[in-house]
């Protein structure tokens, strides 16, 4: 994927509402996209919304009622290995799960952006020593860096936010630097420089508006990467500690009852699987409304 | 191609000193004492004292970084806090096994990638295209250690035909090439494979279709070339970019089986890993991630050098 070129149809600051409110119009009329766009929303309302929707309580367990199948009455989608009700754990799951499995490509954006930006605009000595570290970090297959910080920091959701955001940063900074490296040669820039403005007004004004979208759908892509990541911590045990609800720590503990009942120890997979398939073809859906080549 | 090489060796040297780096800080980004997990509770300020020092862990960090870097050219990685072993022996036993369950799974998922691409690529836009790229997207979006998982619940719990768990029969660390080794293969290196499938036959379907619509495949047809005559222009127009996905995708497969190795318990690297980091064992920790990134460098290498053998246009860049 090479993201050197910027949009060629650059947008003008005045025409930028028109342009993304094509991008939206593209969007809405693509049925895979908008269905994707329903389940991530619903995911998102009903984690957000999940101690309010009269949901059993996701802590509390039962000796009696221990890996109750699918279907029992009173709970939908059975019981885990504590006797907890599924659905409410699956519902709560969500909380945690899509925080750390989204925030970290969100600081990422932002921290990856301002590095690339400066780098591609600077250039010189700093562009260098930047897109050297980043280099030393592409060393590292991604699952394998995310493993060896979560491992060195410990379990617990800040060292997960913390080593995630670290393995996105680099990728980020890279498109972010060829990207801004291509509109810094443009004539505009140099006319904008000719006139006296700083570099910080340029950058502000003329480069911002035609890096971040290129940026941003480059992030997108990365959102369901970052979920399984981060829910594969948890499934290590160095992500999310128990007894909080989340979905790869759910697989995880239920891994004990998979000759017991074997397809409700799937369960939380599933969530995860329908989640980062669903960002995935969202994904997909935004690069082609925007008209970015890949 | 020497010069080349020789340039390209030259740029390897700061990311391998950055990887050793970044691996030495691991040990001091982790919090508490690396000592605690072997001390006695009650050990004496001397003792203590005794213990970091034979450790190494008295002296200023670069000290300790330079200490560590000149071992390690000698091959010594140091000792595992757990058991006391040499760590690099642990790591080259793990890194042998897992390096077999990646290379299984590469020999599943490039031919199928590729198969599966080229179809798409050819037939862009028809039904089987569009399988075909379901089946990409779903194998990117899977998790791979849920998939694991789901094939463990089909083919060992219901059907009872393949083995769940471990790289030979009862708990057998050792691989040897027989048929119980074998069966126990399967399973891991097909959820492995997923992924890269996704990915390879992606490449390949974005590729071939881009390569076929270019305007000498209408020449070489319109000179009187057979189909498959045509083809093999294409596959060689493809090849330098397909086989750098490819060369990456079995790095990423070392480097990322560790999901897979803990859901199979394949005593692999990934395995090995776990372990480290229940035991708060840092120095195995450290050795076991350098090897893993240290190999995925050098299999950038190779990809860069191999690439550049292929298509003469990248040498001259």
């Amino acid at each position: 994927m090479t993201l050197t070129e910027p949009l060629t149809s650059a947008p003008a600051p005045e025409a930028r509402k028109g342009y993304w409110a094509g991008v939206a119009g593209r969007l809405a009329r693509d049925p895979v996209s908008m269905l994707c766009l329903a389940v991530v929303a619903a995911l998102i309302l009903a984690a957000i919304f999940a101690p309010w929707l009269g949901l059993a309580d996701p802590y509390k367990g039962s000796m009696i009622a221990r890996l109750k199948p699918i279907g029992t009455p009173g709970h939908i989608l059975g019981t885990d290995e504590q006797g907890r009700d599924m659905l409410a754990r699956l519902i709560h799951g969500g909380r945690l799960t899509l925080f750390i499995g989204l925030m970290p490509v969100v600081f990422a954006f932002f921290i990856g952006s301002i590095l690339g930006v400066v780098a591609g605009y600077v250039g010189g000595r700093l562009n260098t020593l930047i897109m050297r570290v980043v280099d030393v970090f592409f060393a590292f297959p991604s699952v394998l860096l995310a493993i060896a910080i979560s491992g060195a920091l410990g379990a617990g959701i800040v060292n997960s936010l913390v080593s995630l955001t670290i393995v996105f940063v680099p990728p980020i900074t890279r498109v972010a630097e060829a990207v801004t490296s291509g509109v810094r040669s443009l004539d505009y820039i140099d006319a904008a420089r000719a006139t006296g403005a700083s570099a910080l007004t340029v950058i502000r004004v003329h480069v911002i508006g035609n890096v971040l979208s290129p940026i941003f759908v480059y992030a997108t892509s990365l959102t369901s990467v970052c979920m399984i990541l981060a829910a594969g911590l948890s499934f290590l045990g160095i992500g999310v500690r128990p007894p909080e609800p989340e979905w790869g720590l759910m697989l995880n503990t239920l891994r004990s009852a998979i000759y017991v009942d074997p397809w409700l120890s799937a369960l939380p997979g599933v969530m995860i699987f329908v989640t980062s398939l669903c960002l995935n073809l969202l994904s997909d859906g935004v690069r082609s409304a925007m008209n970015v080549r890949d | 191609m020497f010069s080349y090489l020789l340039r390209r060796l030259i740029l390897v040297l700061p990311v391998a000193f950055g990887v050793s780096v970044i691996c030495f800080l691991l040990v001091q980004i982790a919090p508490g004492d690396p000592l605690t997990a072997i001390m006695p509770v009650d050990a004496t300020a001397e003792e203590q004292a005794a213990m970091r020092a034979a450790y190494g862990l008295d002296k200023p960090l670069p000290v300790q970084y330079a200490i560590w870097v000149g071992n390690l050219a000698q091959g010594d990685m140091g000792r595992s806090i757990a058991t006391g072993r040499p760590v690099a022996g642990e790591v080259f036993g793990a890194v042998q096994n897992s390096l077999l369950l990646a290379v299984s799974a590469a020999v599943i998922a490039f031919p199928i990638g590729i198969f599966l691409g080229f179809l798409a690529g050819y037939f862009r836009d028809s039904a089987l295209d569009k399988a075909v790229t379901a089946v990409s997207i779903a194998g990117v979006s899977v998790p791979n250690y849920w998939l694991g998982i789901v094939l463990v619940i089909i083919f060992s719990v219901n059907l009872g035909w393949l083995p769940s768990m471990g790289a030979g029969p009862g708990g057998s660390r050792d691989w040897s090439w027989n048929w119980e080794h074998m069966r126990h293969l399967v399973l891991p290196a097909v959820t492995l494979a997923v992924v890269p499938i996704g990915i390879v036959s992606r490449t390949v379907r974005a590729l071939s279709g881009d390569i076929l619509s270019m305007d000498f495949v209408q020449a070489l047809y319109a000179k009187g070339m057979t189909r498959f005559d045509v083809l093999i222009h294409v596959g060689r127009n493809a090849a330098a970019t397909a086989l750098s996905v490819m060369g990456l995708q079995l790095g990423y497969l070392l480097g990322g089986s560790i999901l897979i190795e803990t859901v199979f318990n394949w005593p692999g690297s990934g395995f090995l890993l776990s372990n480290a980091i229940f035991q708060r064992d840092l120095p195995l920790l450290q050795g076991t991630i350098l090897v893993l990134a240290l190999f995925f460098v050098a299999m950038n290498l190779i990809v860069d050098v191999a690439q550049a053998a292929i298509d003469p246009r990248i040498k001259r860049s």
